[in-house]
């Protein structure tokens, strides 16, 4: 006799409680606090904020509590969140020039005004397992006075404008468009892209923007300038008539400087290549902007090599994590129903194929 | 009802937007309506786009029926019907005749929809022509040019090659003689059923899609005059309620591989067994409590 | 602003809206059919049946564009205060319009979409005297058979439908009573 099977609540039930109870984990180890979380991975803080769109450092510390750790689950979390939210109005523009920068580097000068600032950088670290660090060691003192935000650094492509070496980008007023408030629709403007790649995985940007290094769309890059650190956030009152400052908040920015032949309109110059990402993120920062330069291939004349980080429609429809993950992952649910059907055609196709086999036999 | 939340979860200017592109949904049938989707608490491929249709369509006064593979108990379906419990505070039901909203993953209810009936279908791929076509921007060009020779072409490749259209489930349909739609994957037994007198809404969350076919309107699965559309199903009846009309789903019952093949509408199943029909491998219903209690 | 303008919204936006909306959504999925629909009390000459669709679907990403009979100072504040919808003077902006018929007519210049997108296209209002279901003959999507609506005029309407599936989508308000006609309508016959 069968009883069809019946619980579904029930178990849903139990693996949430099971998920909470390894969340917490060994109850012999002291908890995590979300202040904990926020300072010692805010790199992981960092990153949940940006592809989650929404900079709180508190909640996103909180969804990679909840999320033992798993970031993209944490950015859903975020998403998710952050989708509920009452839309007050937009801010103005950040001003990225007057960054008060905890790191401010350039790959194409020497020695520019405002200083070459390395700041908190693991790129001239040994990566050597710090054995220390299990002891609990003591952190060392960093010699940093006189550097954070000191002095007004200006952005080092405005040098190579002052020459008209570099191309100027097209001011506008306008409202640019906002990804998460309409539909995707293409081709999608410079802006809609910028968007799309800064909330997109940090390893589909990665891979994308070294695809373009090997050869697949290739843009000849190097690193104007990558700065990180905190600007101000202003928001316009119309009853008040002038804009107020409503919150500071870290971003890494980096621009490239590309090779761009000249056009039969245009004498050769340089070009750019941007990257804006909420927090701490320059490898997302890099990355995005050797990618958002291999989309302007169109806008700037160039050949189009057929490279998936030229193509817009390829890139824009598969950078967000939260989509991916979902629609890869959604092949677990239950298909019984479009499996039968497929299980009913394919005994169809062989027992067709299987008595045609026999009668050829049976003729011979 | 849980305050915290908007009722239906979604925030008003959500629903709104959402509202009215389930009218022009309505307006032009088969149409796929871009809509700006939202991050929903549960992953994409799980069905947000139709959580998203039913929240916006959802009054106080509903009763809710959730289906996933043609069950209410499915774990999809169990977790959909409660969060609508929680945030909408609507009536649930598994029963088919008395839901005013239907969600449904993958199948149709086998019992006729009535006119004060909404079917609502989670819908992964909406672009019937996407394995055809990978580039949205093709795609839409050829719904707009009424372009549907690829179609055809990959549906004839299949006679030629196996002497039968190979797509059993998703399996296109022509809406009102003018728009190509994916009915969803629903197996094509269920196309048939499509023609109805309820209205059926169609949303894709991660694709930002909503579509609609209005109650009578004419939905017709491709074929050829040579080679007619066939729904296919199953031969035998229900092992439990011996139905002969129902969609069967397969089931290994034990290691040598016995099967047995019961009702994939738990409802209509069940519906049957309590009015006395026992199917070969079935009891009586009585028994059944009993034993499993 | 007149403080009427504050008043005479939903009780309860949320619920209201909704159940609002399942009779908009209703009568757009089955063309000729009439359905009450209340909850906003608009200032007159508004109908409490096209103040209520107004406040369902119009918001700020909506253009308006009204006709001069409706354009009073009180219904243009109310519609501000409840929607925030702008309130456009080209009719080729708007996404939604409201009039009598004889205003709104010719209906050439609203948006009808394009070939890509044809659900860009505007929804008209339409104030009427009296709403019955005699009249114009209806078929198509939504009609089991036939059903039959006090239209208030052919000729246009078909034109509209001939557009097919480009064209525009109409709501006729009258009282607190509403039916709709959209685009894939046949009409007469």
């Amino acid at each position: 006799m069968y009883v069809a099977v019946k619980g579904g609540e029930k178990a849903i039930d139990n693996a949430h409680a099971w998920l909470d109870e390894l969340r917490r984990g060994d109850t012999d180890i002291p908890e995590m606090s979300i202040a904990q979380i926020r300072s010692q991975l805010a790199l992981s803080v960092d990153r949940v904020m940006a592809e989650g769109s929404l900079y709180d450092p508190d909640l996103a510390a909180l969804a990679i509590k909840q999320s033992r750790g798993d970031l993209i689950e944490a950015i859903f979390l975020i998403r998710a969140y952050r989708t509920t939210l009452p839309r007050f109005g937009g801010s103005a523009p950040i001003k990225t020039a007057d960054m008060a920068c905890m790191r401010r580097i350039s790959a194409t000068f020497k020695d520019v005004p405002g200083g070459q600032v390395l700041g908190p950088t693991f790129d001239y670290t040994h990566r050597l397992l710090d054995f220390k660090l299990a002891a609990e060691g003591v952190p060392s003192k960093a010699e940093k006075a006189g550097v954070v935000g000191d002095e007004v650094k200006p952005h080092i492509t405005d040098f190579l404008n002052q020459e008209g070496l570099i191309q100027t980008e097209p001011g506008s007023d306008a409202t640019p468009p906002d990804l998460t408030r309409e539909p995707l629709e293409l081709p999608a403007s410079r802006a809609l892209r910028l968007q799309a790649l800064t909330r997109g995985d940090e390893g589909f940007v990665l891979g994308m923007g070294y695809s373009t290094q090997r050869g697949y769309g290739r843009n000849h890059a190097f690193v104007g300038e990558l700065r990180i650190g905190d600007v101000a956030v202003e928001m316009e009152i119309p009853e008040l008539g002038f804009s107020v400052e409503i919150a500071e908040i870290e971003v890494s920015e980096c621009e490239t400087v590309n090779q761009f032949a000249g056009s039969k309109t245009e004498p050769p110059q340089f070009t750019r290549g941007y990257g804006l990402v909420f927090g701490q993120s320059e490898r997302k920062a890099i990355s995005m902007a050797l990618l958002d330069r291999a989309l302007r291939w169109k806008e700037l004349g160039e050949d189009n090599s057929d490279s998936p980080a030229q193509d817009e429609e390829f890139v824009l429809y598969h950078c967000d994590n939260i989509q991916a993950t979902g629609f890869v992952e959604h092949i677990k649910l239950p298909h019984y129903v479009d499996f039968q059907a497929e299980l009913e055609l394919v005994r169809t196709l062989r027992k067709e194929a299987t008595e045609a086999n026999a009668q050829r036999e049976a003729a011979k | 009802m849980n305050s915290e939340y908007n009722f239906a979860y979604l925030d008003e200017q959500t629903k709104r937007m959402i509202r009215r592109a389930l009218l022009k949904g309505v307006a032009i049938p088969g149409y796929q309506v871009p809509f700006a989707s939202r991050e929903m608490p549960m992953p994409y491929g799980w069905g947000t786009g139709g959580v998203q249709v039913t929240a916006a369509c959802l009054t106080p006064d509903d009763t809710l029926k959730v289906i996933d593979q043609g069950a209410d108990d499915t774990t999809n379906a169990v977790s959909i019907r409660k969060f609508f419990e929680k945030t909408a505070g609507v009536a649930v039901s598994d029963e088919t005749a008395k839901a005013t909203v239907i969600q449904t993953r993958h199948r149709i209810p086998e019992r006729d929809l009535s006119e004060n009936q909404i079917i609502v279908y989670q819908v992964p791929i909406p672009e019937p022509l996407r394995f055809l076509e990978p580039r949205e921007t093709e795609t839409r060009k050829m719904h707009a040019l009424e372009e549907y020779g690829l179609m055809h072409v990959k549906l004839y490749e299949d006679i030629a090659r196996h002497g039968h259209i190979a797509t059993s489930y998703a399996y296109p349909v022509m809406i009102e003689g003018r728009y190509v739609m994916d009915p969803s994957p629903i197996p094509k037994f269920d196309n048939p059923k499509m023609e109805m007198a309820a209205l059926q809404l169609f949303g894709a969350g991660r694709e930002q899609r909503i579509y609609a076919v209005p109650p009578y309107t004419k939905v017709v699965s491709l074929d050829f005059e040579d080679y007619p559309f066939e729904k296919g199903g199953a031969t035998q009846g229900c092992g439990l309620c011996d139905a002969q009309d129902s969609y069967l789903d397969e089931m290994i019952m034990d290691d040598s591989g016995a099967r047995m093949s019961v009702c994939s509408d738990s409802d209509y199943c069940r519906e049957r067994r309590d009015a006395g029909y026992v199917g070969e491998m079935g009891v009586p219903q009585k028994t059944v409590t009993e034993d499993a209690a | 602003m007149q403080t009427q303008s504050l008043t005479g919204g939903f009780n309860d936006a949320p619920t209201a809206s909704a159940t609002a909306f399942r009779v908009v959504l209703d009568v757009m999925a089955r063309p000729g059919k009439i359905s009450e629909i209340t909850g906003a009390t608009p200032p007159a000459p508004l109908s409490i049946a096209a103040g209520t669709l107004l406040l369902t679907l119009c918001d700020p990403e909506t253009p308006l564009w009204m006709a001069s009979s409706f354009c009073s100072t009180d219904i243009k504040d109310w519609l501000r205060f409840h929607t925030g919808a702008p309130i456009v003077e080209s009719r080729s902006e708007a996404m939604f319009a409201l009039g009598s018929w004889a205003e709104l007519s010719p209906i050439t210049e609203f948006a009808i979409g394009t070939p890509e997108y044809p659900d860009r296209s505007a929804t008209l209002i339409v104030e009427m005297d009296a709403l019955t279901d005699s009249g114009t003959i209806l078929r198509g999507p939504g009609i089991k058979d036939t059903a039959e609506l006090s239209l208030p005029e052919v000729a246009a309407f078909q034109g509209n439908a001939g557009l097919f599936p480009l064209g525009l989508d109409f709501f006729f308000t009258s009282g607190n009573r509403i039916a709709a006609l959209p685009r894939t309508t046949k009409l007469g016959g």
